[in-house]
């Protein structure tokens, strides 16, 4: 079987199979957070917009907030034959990508979408296993479902594997 | 509140693209003068499109750009942006200075600070058009640049219309160099309950 690459949008999320592998591109303030059941060899993404669904005016698309996007993501892996218990968790992205004069809340909003996803991570009892956040640079993240490890592209910052 | 964007009537869809066009007709002119040199433009488009599918409008969310990013208030509120791809960045930066094509390589303070004050300008003239014709006060922020994937620089600016909606309506026009290739994409995003207050203004309310 032909494995394929699955691209994951803004505020949209995927759960997939070995071979298949995970592709959300250019994330800025945005977080890629992947889920990963080793022994089901199942993997899902979702690419994080904003910290909580509770500020917001309205929450029809659920996979844009941290909160219930990890919700979503977690029932997901689970219908597809996952284990709570065993996932684990990488994230990538949350940079700051203006060169600005002030902080307002649109400018913080990378490191605010790291926060929540942690700790929404840790309401789920999901232990984080690595992480690329901050930063002023996008990244381009690509999760191998075979083996579980996150590629992590940049332009000028280098290229990793965590 | 305007929240479901394809509620809007044809009417209110054209009065959009007419002031859509005199704004963009108006930083053409304010792009050409500063870089003397003819700015042709296309007719204004307004998208209404779902978060996800936004930087495709730029060529793709990994695609290489320089974005120029100012925060509009005062009577509506909405964001300015002008993408360019990154070596037409440089070309401009090239025209700005009074350079050879191709001697500008890099970004740094002095060609930062320049493509900040093109931001400046186009969008200071967009919003003069527009608060002449609807006889609102809208007031530009400093400009803020970004120089990465084209995904990466929209999430922030998107971030803020997430927060409201799925979906988000833009004004676009792409400038382009008279013979030559695009410059860069001007997209003007009003927010929603913004939107209503243009509308109103424009006497095409409902």
């Amino acid at each position: 079987m032909m494995a394929q690459i699955i691209q994951v949008g803004m505020a949209d999320l995927r759960v997939a199979k070995a071979p298949d592998k995970l592709m959300s591109a250019g994330l800025g303030s945005c977080v890629g957070v992947c889920l990963y059941d080793k022994t089901a060899k199942l993997g899902g993404l979702a690419h994080v917009m904003l910290p909580a669904s509770l500020q917001a005016k309205n929450v029809q698309n659920r996979a844009k907030f941290a909160d219930t996007a990890l919700d979503m993501l977690v029932d997901e892996m689970e219908k597809t034959g996952g284990n709570r218990a065993r996932f684990t968790a990488k994230i990538a992205g949350g940079a700051q990508m203006f060169r600005f004069a002030g902080d307002s809340d649109i400018m913080r909003i990378g490191e605010r979408n790291v926060q929540a996803v942690e700790e929404n991570l840790r309401r789920h009892g999901i232990k984080l296993v690595a992480k690329d956040t901050g930063g002023n640079f996008g990244r381009t993240i690509v999760f191998d479902i075979e083996t579980g490890d996150l590629l992590v592209k940049t332009i000028g910052h280098g290229e990793r594997v965590i | 509140m305007i929240s479901d964007f394809n509620q809007l009537s044809g009417l209110q869809l054209d009065a959009l693209r007419e002031v859509g066009n005199i704004g963009a007709g108006n930083a053409a002119t304010a792009l050409a003068q500063m870089i003397n040199s003819k700015i042709e433009m296309t007719v204004p488009r307004v998208n209404i499109l779902p978060l996800g599918e936004v930087p495709d409008l730029t060529g793709g969310a990994d695609r290489f750009v320089v974005g120029v990013y100012l925060g509009v208030t005062g009577s509506a509120r909405a964001s300015i942006l002008f993408v360019m791809p990154v070596e037409n960045a440089l070309h401009l930066v090239d025209m700005l200075m009074g350079r050879n094509l191709g001697v500008t390589q890099t970004l740094d303070e002095i060609e930062v600070s320049a493509l900040q004050e093109v931001g400046n300008i186009i969008a200071s003239t967009y919003l003069n058009a527009l608060a002449m014709f609807t006889g609102l006060t809208l007031i530009p922020s400093v400009p803020a640049l970004g120089m990465d994937m084209a995904g990466a620089i929209l999430n922030a600016v998107l971030a803020q219309f997430g927060a409201i909606g799925d979906y988000v309506l833009m004004l676009e026009t792409e400038f382009k160099k008279e013979g030559q290739d695009v410059v860069g994409h001007f997209f003007v995003l009003p927010e929603p309950g913004a939107l209503q207050t243009i509308l109103s203004a424009l006497g095409v309310n409902g």
